[in-house]
């Protein structure tokens, strides 16, 4: 029988019934990415043996009659920003290259616990810095849809590995909108849930009140699935929220969106450079919804126009501190230095400049250098605390739009995915990307990614749905409801 | 605004990167113009906005004061560039001034 690597779902039902066991599952997907690799490069690490040896357990499991978690068997691929202690951690980055964490990210121990196959690490922009997964110093990764065009960043790999049939779930991270992006590119869904709703701890950090770890999967039952095993507090993460978690399979099965009231941002519709066959797929999700009885509403964000430099000055800043950890002494890339370099700085200078330089890639320096500039004596007032300042008037105006609406509906980016070497060479446009995916991050709300239809090239789109707090119930509800009344995310791509 | 070439090995030392001539060329002009596009957030008024640093409604959270374990000394030395039985090794840090 042929496999369906494309469901999580349909996995769970076929190794209930006993029609295929979680060794057979693996064997294909692990041969689906041997097939694909070659094409698209999506992954940083493979782990065929391991995959095996996890999926034998769970077969030995099921056969004894023991109780079996509610991902038992199913392949998962894992962004290589998350430590995973049997496995290299890099984030695609030469400063962390062959090096392996002590411990597990609470979200990895979660999915073993809930007896998922870990098949691989997943390439990515090098510490998450980027929107189209090609500032990673482990090389380029395609497009499954298109191989010669970015699966978007940062979480690029992830993307693209769910959508060339490699395995129906992977883990991506979003600080900008690198869940989402890659996910519109992709045709996928992908969620950023709400900041502190699911652990931290164990996810290397880029801008830690911004990073949140997320679900990407072809459709939300399958995505809910895998946000129902990461999601919840961990005393391990001091952001992490102590609130419950919503049986989410109920909010899937639950498709009626009568009476739901959906914001619909026009100013995004009207925003320069938004591409007409975007504007079109958005229309056309707000059709669909009114047919299906929901409310519409017109609602703005009067300061979504300062989410990008809000962000570029907040992210670079958070990332300069963390990253100051990377000092060639207790981990990582130590660059050797040669006597005239000692004498001229000292050694230990030295060693830190030197290491830093090779170590890290040009996008992961610029942010470096933007931060370190934003937040140093006699400007930290004008960048870092003035955008401190703007993010609470983008908080705001959400508070005030979700008043009206229970929802939000608008674009996730600007076009459909790029081609590769398009925008390397000029990092602001690069940053523009982000301009409808920052605002989430910025007021720590949860947002979807929908597959919203093709371009007349054939390239996926999507739409994006935003909710208050907490109610990632609501996007699982609103975007159940979408895909039982469209077919955008059964699309297959041919590679 | 610009960066001069100096400016931007100034912030490159307080940043610890040592960067080559080339990347000062390139990364001077980048910077000034980044710079310069989210220098629009100063024409918004802010003077009474609280600035907002997280996204949690929480205040501080203090974890129970008890032992629990922790990596061992091999772990955390596991990964370090060079270490000797129990401590990572550095270039020396003490020596004439610099």
């Amino acid at each position: 029988m042929s496999i369906p690597l494309d469901s999580a779902t349909e996995l769970l039902r076929l190794q209930a019934a006993g029609e295929l066991s979680a060794v057979q599952i693996t064997q294909a997907a692990l041969d689906r990415i041997a097939a694909t690799e070659p094409q698209i490069s999506a992954f940083t690490h493979r782990a065929d043996e391991a995959a095996i040896a996890a999926a034998e357990k769970i077969d030995r499991d099921r056969s004894a009659g023991l109780p079996l978690g509610p991902l038992a068997g199913i392949p998962v691929a894992v962004k290589d920003v998350l430590c995973t202690r049997d496995m290299p951690t890099t984030c695609s980055s030469k400063m962390l290259a062959g090096y392996h964490s002590p411990y597990d990210a609470t979200v990895v121990a979660r999915l073993r616990q809930a007896g998922a196959v870990l098949v691989g690490k997943t390439n990515m922009d090098e510490f998450a810095m980027g929107a189209s997964t090609e500032t990673s110093a482990m090389g380029v990764t395609g497009n499954p849809w298109d191989p010669s065009r970015t699966p978007g960043g940062s979480s690029g790999g992830a993307a693209a590995v769910v959508a060339a049939g490699n395995c129906p779930l992977s883990l991506g991270s979003d600080t900008g909108g690198s869940i989402r992006q890659p996910a519109a590119f992709c045709s996928l869904t992908g969620m950023k849930p709400t900041y502190g709703r699911v652990s931290r701890y164990g996810l290397v950090a880029f801008a830690s009140s911004l990073d949140q770890v997320g679900p990407m999967a072809w459709t939300v039952e399958d995505a809910a699935l895998l946000l129902q095993v990461i999601s919840g507090f961990d005393p391990a993460d001091s952001t992490s929220l102590d609130e419950s978690v919503p049986n989410f399979a109920s909010d899937v099965a639950a498709t009626d969106v009568r009476g739901l009231r959906i914001g619909v941002l026009r100013d995004s519709l009207d925003q320069e450079g938004l591409e007409p066959e975007v504007r079109r797929a958005v229309l056309e999700a707000i059709d669909v919804y009114r047919s299906a009885g929901a409310e519409i509403v017109d609602v703005s964000l009067p300061h979504s126009h300062y989410w990008v430099p809000t962000y570029y000055v907040i992210a670079p800043c958070e990332a300069s501190s963390n990253l100051s950890r990377y000092d060639g002494a207790h981990y990582g890339y130590r660059a050797a230095i040669s006597d005239a370099e000692a004498a001229e700085r000292g050694p230990l200078l030295a060693t830190y400049c030197k290491s830093r330089d090779e170590g890290f890639g040009a996008e992961v320096k610029r942010r470096i250098m933007l931060g370190t500039y934003a937040l140093s004596t006699g400007y930290y007032d004008a960048y870092y605390l003035k955008a401190l300042k703007v993010r609470r008037l983008i908080r705001g105006d959400f508070d005030a739009a979700f008043a009206q609406a229970d929802v939000l509906l608008g674009p996730v980016t600007p076009s459909a995915a790029f081609r590769l070497g398009e925008k390397t060479d000029d990092p602001l446009q690069m940053y523009l990307c982000d301009l409808f995916t920052v605002g989430a991050n910025l007021a720590g709300i949860p947002a979807v990614s929908l597959p919203a239809g093709f371009t007349a090239e054939g390239l996926p789109l999507g739409v994006q749905l935003q909710a208050p707090p907490l109610q990632e119930a609501r996007l699982i509800r609103a975007g159940a409801a979408f895909q039982k009344l469209t077919t955008h995310h059964a699309q297959r791509p041919t590679l | 605004m610009s960066l001069s070439g100096a400016d931007v090995r100034k912030l490159a030392l307080l940043a610890r990167l040592e960067l080559s001539d080339a990347e000062v060329a390139v990364l001077g002009p980048q910077l000034a113009r980044i710079l310069d596009f989210v220098e629009q957030l100063s024409e918004l008024d802010t003077e009474e906005v609280e600035p907002m640093t997280t996204a949690l409604d929480v205040v501080n959270r203090w974890a129970p004061d008890k032992l629990h374990r922790s990596l061992t000394v091999d772990e955390a030395l596991a990964a370090a560039p060079r270490r000797d039985e129990s401590c990572f090794l550095v270039p020396p840090v003490l020596g004439p001034a610099h």
